[in-house]
C-alpha cells in the first residue's frame, strides 16, 4: 500500500493512447530520445538530426541511399545457404537458415546490386547484420565474388558497405576460407585497375575485418561504428582491464591509421562519389 | 615419452609393466625377454589400434600435446644447420610468436616462416602461446617478400590457438594485417606451401595460410573457431566442446574431404610426439615433393591455381 494513491488514471501519463499510436509511426533516437515521424527519420538516411545518431539498416535501405533513383540490378538474388557440414547445435543450420529467412525475408548477410551512383556505374555490396548477425558464409563469399565480376565485367568500381559479426561458425572451415576468397577476388579486382571501396559500419569484427574490410583501395567508416578484429568482450577478457572509452570506434580506428576518412551517412554518397572520381 | 593423454592410458599402463619387468629382470636375474617383447608388441598394436580411432576431440589434443615439436623444431631438424633466424617487422618490433628465415632443404634455399609456442611455462609467455601480434604478420609478409624478390619457394608452418585479441592488436590493426597477408599471399610469385603442424585456428592460422599446397599433419586441426569457443558461442558453455569438435569437421580427413586443404601427411605410430624426428621427415618429404611439382609451373599458371583453387571454395543452393 503506497502513501499517495492517483485518484485519476490516465491524466498526466495518458498511457491508454500512448498504447494505441501504431508503432513504427514514430522513431525516438535510443541515445538522445530526440523524436521524429519515421518518414522524417527516413528522409535523413535514418540518422538523428538531433545528436547524428546513425540507426542500423539493412542492404535495401543502404541501396536506396546510394543508388540514383533507387534503381539498380540484383545480381544473385535467389542464391541460399546449403548446409554443407549438416551443422547442428541447439538448432539444425537448416531450420536456422529457414526460420532467419521467414523472420527477415532476407536470403543471406549479403546483398549485391549494380546501378548508378552520379551517374557512374558501379557495383554495390552490402551486409545484412539482421541475418545471423552478418555472419560470412559461402553465400556471403560467392555473391561477393559475383559481384567482383560484374565490376570486372562492367568496368566499374567496386564498393562493399560490411556490418559483421565476423566468421559463421555453422558453416567451420568453409567460412573461413571465404576470407581467402573474397581477398582472392581482390586481387583479380585489382589486376583490372578496378577501384575497390569498403565501407565499415557498426559493426564490422572477425573475419571480414580481417579479410575484404579492411583491403579497400579507400577504407571509409560510419561515426561511431565498433570496427575490430577481436570483439570488445574478447579483449576485455585478454587484458582483464576495462577498455579505454572509445576503444574499437570509427575515430578510434582512424587515429590509428587504418581508415582514408569517417562520413556522415547522409554526406556519403556524394563523398564516395567525388572520391571515385579522382580515381577514373 | 611421459606425458599421456587420458585415452592413451592403456599404452601407459603397458609401458609401466614393461618398467615393472625391467625392474625385476635386474633384482632378481630372472629372463623376462620375451615377455617383455610380447608387451611391446601390444604396445605397437594398441597403439595403432587407438590412433585409428582418434575421434576429433582427441586429435585436438593430440594437436595440443605438450611434448609435440613445434615449429622451429621441425625446422632446425629439416634444414640440417644451415637455418638463419630473422627477425623485426621493420616498423614496430619482433614478434616472438612467428619466426621466419632461410634455410637449405635438399640442396634449395627455402623461407620458412610459423607460429612458435614455448616449450615450458616461460617460453609459453616468451612466444605468447603462439598468438601472434599484427607485427607478427607483417614480419612474416616482409619475409615472404623477401623470399619473392630472391625467387626463394616460401613453406609456412603453422600452429597456433589464434592471432592475439589484445589491446594493443587492436591498436596496430590485427584485422588489416592479417587481410593484407591472405591478399598479398594469392599473388606471391614464388612457390608457397602452407602446413598446418599443430593448431589451425582461424584467421590467426589463415594469415599465413594462402598457398599452391596447403597440407595438413595427420592429428591436426583447422577451423574457423576452437571447439571450446565454438561451444560457449553456441551453446552458452563449454560443456560441448566435444560435440563441437565434432560438428565442425576440423580434423585432417574431414578438411581435405571438403576440398578445403589439398593433402595430409602422416604422422609416426601414436603422433608426431612419439617420434618428433621421423615427423620432420614426413614433413621433409612432403616439402620437397610438392616444391617439384610448383618448380614445373609457370610463374602466371602458378598463381592463377592458387587464386582460382581459393575461389572455388563454398557450397550454396542457387
Amino acid at each position: 500500500m503506497s502513501w499517495f494513491t492517483r485518484k485519476n488514471k490516465g491524466i498526466t501519463t495518458q498511457n491508454q493512447e500512448k498504447k494505441e499510436i501504431p508503432e513504427g509511426l514514430w522513431y525516438q533516437c535510443p541515445e538522445c530520445k530526440h523524436v521524429v515521424t519515421s518518414e522524417q527519420h527516413a528522409e535523413h538516411d535514418w540518422v538523428c538530426e538531433a545528436c547524428e545518431y546513425h540507426e542500423k539498416i539493412g542492404s535495401l535501405q543502404y541501396f536506396s541511399i546510394f543508388f540514383d533513383e533507387h534503381e539498380w540490378i540484383e545480381v544473385a538474388e535467389h542464391m541460399k545457404s546449403a548446409d554443407p557440414l549438416t551443422f547442428t547445435d541447439t538448432k539444425n543450420y537448416k531450420d536456422r537458415i529457414k526460420t532467419t529467412i521467414a523472420k527477415t525475408g532476407l536470403k543471406d548477410a549479403l546483398r549485391v546490386g549494380f546501378g548508378k551512383i552520379e551517374h557512374e556505374n558501379a557495383v554495390v555490396a552490402c551486409m545484412d547484420f539482421a541475418f545471423i548477425g552478418g555472419s560470412m558464409g559461402s553465400v556471403v563469399g560467392e555473391k561477393f565474388a559475383m559481384g567482383v565480376d560484374k565490376a570486372i565485367e562492367a568496368h566499374c568500381p567496386f564498393i562493399c558497405i560490411s556490418k559483421s559479426g565476423g566468421a559463421r561458425m555453422m558453416e567451420a572451415g568453409f567460412s573461413l576460407m571465404q576470407m581467402a576468397k573474397t581477398s582472392a577476388k581482390l586481387t583479380q579486382l585489382a589486376a583490372a585497375g578496378l577501384p575497390y571501396i569498403s565501407i565499415l559500419t557498426d559493426p564490422t569484427t572477425g573475419g571480414v575485418t580481417a579479410s575484404f574490410a579492411m583491403l579497400g583501395d579507400l577504407n571509409i567508416a560510419e561515426p561511431k561504428a565498433l570496427i575490430g578484429f577481436a570483439g570488445p568482450r574478447v579483449v576485455k577478457e585478454t587484458i582483464k582491464k576495462d577498455l579505454p572509452a572509445g576503444f574499437q570506434s570509427s575515430e578510434f580506428v582512424l587515429e590509428h591509421g587504418f581508415l582514408d576518412y569517417i562520413v556522415k551517412r547522409t554526406e556519403m554518397k556524394k563523398r564516395l562519389a567525388l572520391t571515385l572520381s579522382h580515381l577514373k | 615419452m611421459e606425458i599421456y593423454l587420458e585415452f592413451e592410458s592403456p599404452i601407459k599402463e603397458l609401458r609401466q609393466q614393461i618398467e615393472k619387468l625391467r625392474e625385476s629382470e635386474k633384482k632378481n636375474g630372472v629372463d623376462v625377454h620375451t615377455a617383455i617383447e610380447d608387451l611391446e608388441r601390444a604396445v605397437v598394436e594398441k597403439t595403432n589400434e587407438i590412433y585409428s580411432n582418434l575421434t576429433p576431440w582427441q586429435r585436438v589434443l593430440v594437436s595440443r600435446h605438450p611434448e609435440r615439436p613445434y615449429t622451429l623444431q621441425y625446422i632446425e631438424t629439416m634444414t640440417d644447420g644451415t637455418w638463419v633466424e630473422q627477425h623485426g617487422d621493420r616498423t614496430v618490433k619482433d614478434d616472438k610468436a612467428m619466426v621466419g628465415g632461410f634455410g637449405s632443404i635438399d640442396g634449395r634455399s627455402v623461407m620458412f616462416i610459423g607460429q612458435q609456442k614455448g616449450a615450458n611455462t616461460k617460453m609459453r609467455s616468451y612466444r605468447n602461446f603462439g598468438m601472434a601480434n599484427p607485427e607478427g604478420y607483417r614480419k612474416a609478409l616482409r619475409l615472404m617478400k623477401l623470399a619473392e624478390k630472391f625467387n626463394k619457394p616460401i613453406v609456412t608452418l603453422i600452429d597456433t590457438p589464434g592471432a592475439f585479441p589484445g589491446l594493443e592488436a587492436e591498436e596496430r590493426g590485427q584485422g588489416e594485417a592479417i587481410a593484407r597477408n591472405l591478399f598479398e599471399m594469392m599473388r606471391l610469385k614464388v612457390p608457397v606451401i602452407c602446413i598446418i603442424i599443430g593448431e589451425g585456428a582461424s584467421g590467426g592460422a589463415l594469415g599465413i595460410g594462402i598457398g599452391d599446397r596447403v597440407l595438413m599433419l595427420e592429428n591436426t586441426w583447422y577451423s574457423v573457431i576452437s571447439p571450446e569457443s565454438c561451444s560457449t558461442i553456441l551453446w552458452r558453455n563449454t560443456d560441448h566442446k566435444i560435440e563441437a569438435a565434432a560438428a565442425l569437421k576440423l580434423t585432417a580427413d574431414d578438411m581435405l574431404a571438403n576440398k578445403l586443404v589439398d593433402g595430409i601427411i602422416r604422422e609416426p605410430l601414436g603422433g608426431a610426439h612419439n617420434n618428433p624426428n621421423s615427423a620432420a621427415l614426413h614433413l621433409k618429404e612432403a616439402i620437397i615433393s610438392a616444391l617439384n611439382e610448383l618448380e614445373k609451373l609457370g610463374v602466371e599458371e602458378r598463381t592463377q591455381q592458387r587464386i582460382e583453387k581459393f575461389c572455388a571454395m563454398g557450397v550454396v543452393q542457387q
